[in-house]
């Protein structure tokens, strides 16, 4: 068995059978990457018919390529690799004028600089899990450039480590980390908007929780100031 | 807290936000995370950043997991492939 063969038995499969066109072996494949693919497109795209071509043409390809396959990436990086480009064929038909993957943006002036400074760690764990943040996650994640959102999907969503992204970008591990740093940022401005808003949403229910407790325990002096404050 | 001192800060903020995604995962090197933590005992707004930043990837950590592929594309997958039988 050579290296090659021995990195895609590390991942679970043989490649002897993916090749000789083992069906069970290759629904194992699908079986195994088929979410993250899937999940990898439709964050790219926010479309389900446009990432459900994406997750069908990715492994048609990967099936017809199998035999070329030369194993010297993980199976799953190279599919992520075929999802990918699938995505960004997609992506360059609908808007044209997009910025190429490969086109360097590390040049460009650094990090937007912080705007948003509320601290919103402190908010209950429910309010991050709600459907209503998960539609806010999506739609942030729609607002990044796609040469970032890429990046950061592959490593944050599905957590593929610094140099499996720069692998299936074929991108510098340095390019990966400076994407990733920018797409984080701006992220975070993105959820500091909502969540700083919702700290100050629960901040005055609570105010108002403790006036309504301290008018009902007959504080004179707090309802006189209260009154004085209506009454200019 | 005089204008100066502001000024000083500030520079120091913009010089280390590079770093503060690599903080966050535990990788950046010793050298710079010693500066920057040094840096955010005085600097209220980086740490809020800091802290803010480490949330942000952790919801998205968080909430990714989840995702199974929907049933219904599973199968038009399966089957678009010719290998409905194995579907599970």
């Amino acid at each position: 068995m050579n290296d090659h063969e021995n990195k895609v038995e590390d991942e679970g499969f043989s490649l002897k059978l993916l090749q000789g066109g083992n069906p069970e072996e290759f629904s194992r494949l699908v079986n195994m990457y088929s979410s993250k693919i899937y999940r990898l497109a439709i964050k790219m795209l926010n479309q389900q018919q446009d990432a459900e071509d994406v997750l069908q043409e990715t492994f048609l390809k990967a099936y017809r390529g199998l035999m070329s396959f030369d194993g010297r990436s993980k199976l799953s990086t190279w599919l992520f690799r075929i999802a990918t480009n699938e995505a960004l064929m997609i992506l360059r038909r609908k808007h044209p004028d997009f910025l190429s993957i490969d086109e360097s943006i590390e040049t460009e002036e650094g990090e937007q600089e912080p705007v948003q400074i509320i601290d919103w760690c402190c908010l209950p764990e429910n309010e991050f899990l709600s459907e209503e943040t998960r539609k806010l996650l999506d739609a942030a994640v729609q607002t990044l450039p796609e040469s970032l959102r890429v990046v950061f999907i592959l490593r944050d969503i599905n957590n593929l480590s610094t140099h499996e992204t720069a692998e299936v970008l074929g991108l510098s591990d340095t390019a990966v980390k400076t994407r990733l740093s920018r797409a984080r940022l701006r992220l975070r401005e993105e959820l500091s908007a909502y969540f700083g808003e919702r700290v100050n949403v629960i901040r005055e229910a609570q105010r108002n929780e403790s006036i309504e407790i301290s008018s009902r325990s007959g504080e004179k002096l707090f309802l006189r100031s209260k009154g004085e404050d209506e009454n200019g | 807290m005089d204008e100066t001192k502001k000024k000083h800060e500030h520079k120091d903020c913009r010089k280390l936000l590079g770093s503060l995604s690599e903080y966050v995962d535990g990788e950046l090197n010793e050298e710079l995370c010693f500066v920057l933590e040094q840096h955010m005992e005085d600097c209220e707004d980086c740490k809020i950043v800091v802290d803010t930043l480490r949330k942000t990837v952790n919801i998205y950590h968080m909430t990714a997991e989840t995702g199974a592929l929907p049933g219904d594309i599973q199968q038009r997958l399966y089957k678009s492939l010719n290998i409905e039988e194995y579907l599970e």
